[in-house]
């Protein structure tokens, strides 16, 4: 699993890349109540926007951590927000990306990379 | 993914709880000039439920509270409330001589062309000898200019006593009562959109039966010096929890209550916004209100916008600035809170549109990121309300 300066996960199994939002980001954004998704076969570059994220408060953009095309969307997601914030890394899932590109996941952090950057905010 | 709260500065003002605030996982924001906690450990989703089914407290010292006095008192009691009356009744909506002693009321302070420049409650003393004060709270953002404006109309006439540097604390909920009996038993003698003095370790506090979450709970001035052990007596009873702004802000939302500077601004009229309640008919029969021409006609003919509740019935929440449309897709107003209900499960909103869309039942759709949804006016309050109020007759 990789990870991004903006909390966002990225596993990459063949050319799939599973992208969600990490525990530290769930847990600074509280309750999720809302997540806007993209609909399969949209395309996205690395830096777009991907989703919105609504908590009680505020409404929060996801920007697409790699580029490639939107496989599936977490459909689970709409009836059950909460598992955002009750397992951020695993059914807490955003989107499948077709990776247009793997190296831009290599280029990401690894987890004791990420760690080491929490600890410096 | 941006981070949506605010980083703490240094040239922002605390209130005396914020150390305890800290202490008790306070996530700290900047509003209206103030550190103040918009959510502690439980979260807003846990905190809003939690004032719903028990009692929660909040810190709301960040407000305007203040005492205008008259100052060449004579032993008449109602005289001494007529003449610091005749100083705020020209400014505000309401009939703030015809408070009865022990009475607070909801009001609005107008600009001269009737449009809101803050919403505010205003006291009278129970005590004959304290007749020709009034008990004064107002809104944080608008304090600087509201108690300039109270100022200037005083003149010679009365003085006004900023007491911002004391905790105002609110205590909401089925279990305030309870609760705050125990502390301070006086605050049963009262009952909905009142106040009076108690007294807590020898001090003088003054407590109101009133708050914005649209249950029952109080709000209490407590003197800087034991603001923090009067908060720790509240923490201390296991039916309170701290609630942040976070939730204070979604449970008004639920009880339809608006809040300055989202769903009124100095282009509103207490009409339009829905206070026609906090309009004195005397006073405005009588020409003697700020704005009164345009405030009658609207009374007489409708105004061309109302505040109305939204329910969505789809998608995520429309927030503040979110389009509303009629079904063909015109747009037909803005929607100015909107959010989350934890109470109902869904998303809710506020916002103005013309009368004719006004009724509940209406269908109508709210625009975000450019994606029609659709919506149904809904009667306000969305979650109902459960005041204290006193028996019809023995209402003070």
């Amino acid at each position: 699993m990789r990870f991004t300066k903006d909390h966002e996960w990225v596993d990459l199994v063949g050319d799939t890349a599973t992208i969600g939002i990490t525990a530290y980001a769930a847990e600074q954004l509280g309750d999720v109540v809302f997540v806007d998704l993209p609909a399969a076969g949209k395309t996205v570059k690395a830096g777009e926007a991907l989703a919105v994220v609504e908590s009680v408060k505020a409404a929060s953009d996801v920007f697409a951590p790699i580029s490639g095309e939107v496989c599936a969307a977490n459909a689970a997601l709409a009836d059950n927000p909460e598992t955002v914030n009750d397992t951020p890394e695993a059914g807490g899932w955003f989107v499948k990306l077709k990776v247009a590109d793997a190296a831009e996941v290599e280029a990401l952090m690894d987890r004791a990379a990420y760690e080491q950057f929490l600890g410096a905010l | 993914m941006e981070s949506c709260a605010l980083v703490p500065d240094e040239a922002l003002k605390s209130t005396v709880l914020a150390p305890d605030h800290r202490e008790r996982g306070g996530r700290m924001v900047a509003f209206a000039g103030y550190e103040m906690p918009v959510q502690y450990a439980d979260g807003i989703l846990k905190e809003h439920l939690w004032t719903r089914a028990s009692a929660g407290a909040f810190d709301v010292s960040h407000m305007g509270p203040a005492f205008l006095d008259v100052i060449a008192r004579t032993h008449d009691g109602d005289a001494n409330h007529a003449s610091v009356a005749s100083v705020v009744d020209p400014l505000v909506s309401g009939d703030i001589l015809g408070l009865k002693p022990g009475q607070l009321r909801y009001t609005t302070l107008l600009d001269r062309s009737g449009g809101i420049l803050d919403d505010l409650m205003i006291g009278r003393p129970i005590k004959p000898e304290s007749q020709g004060r009034l008990y004064i709270v107002v809104n944080a953002g608008a304090k600087e200019a509201d108690f300039a404006l109270l100022t200037a109309a005083a003149g010679d006439r009365a003085r006004l006593t900023r007491a911002d540097d004391r905790a105002l604390i609110a205590l909401q909920g089925p279990k305030a009562a309870e609760v705050l009996g125990a502390i301070l038993p006086e605050a049963l003698s009262l009952s909905f959109m009142t106040y009076r003095r108690a007294e807590f370790e020898g001090h003088i506090l003054r407590v109101s039966r009133s708050g914005y979450t649209g249950e029952d709970g109080f709000e209490i001035l407590v003197p800087a010096m034991i603001a923090l052990r009067f908060w720790r007596r509240l923490m201390a009873d296991e039916r309170v929890r701290p609630i942040g702004l976070g939730a204070r802000d979604s449970l008004r939302l639920e009880a339809g209550l608006p809040l300055y500077g989202h769903d009124m601004d100095q282009t509103v009229s207490p009409i339009e916004a829905g206070l026609g309640f906090a309009v004195s008919r005397r006073r405005l029969k009588a020409g003697q209100m700020r704005g009164a021409e345009r405030i009658a006609s609207e009374l007489a003919k409708g105004p061309s916008r109302v505040r109305v509740g939204l329910r969505v019935l789809e998608g995520p929440p429309a927030r503040e600035g979110a389009g509303i449309l009629d079904t063909a897709g015109a747009s037909v107003g803005v929607v100015t809170s909107g959010g989350f209900s934890p109470t109902l499960s869904g998303p809710i909103a506020m916002g103005f549109v013309p009368p004719a869309m006004a009724a509940a039942g209406t269908r109508l759709a709210v625009e975000v990121r450019g994606k029609a949804q659709a919506a149904e006016v809904t009667a306000l309050p969305f979650v109902p309300h459960r005041y204290h109020r006193a028996p019809a007759g023995a209402r003070v």
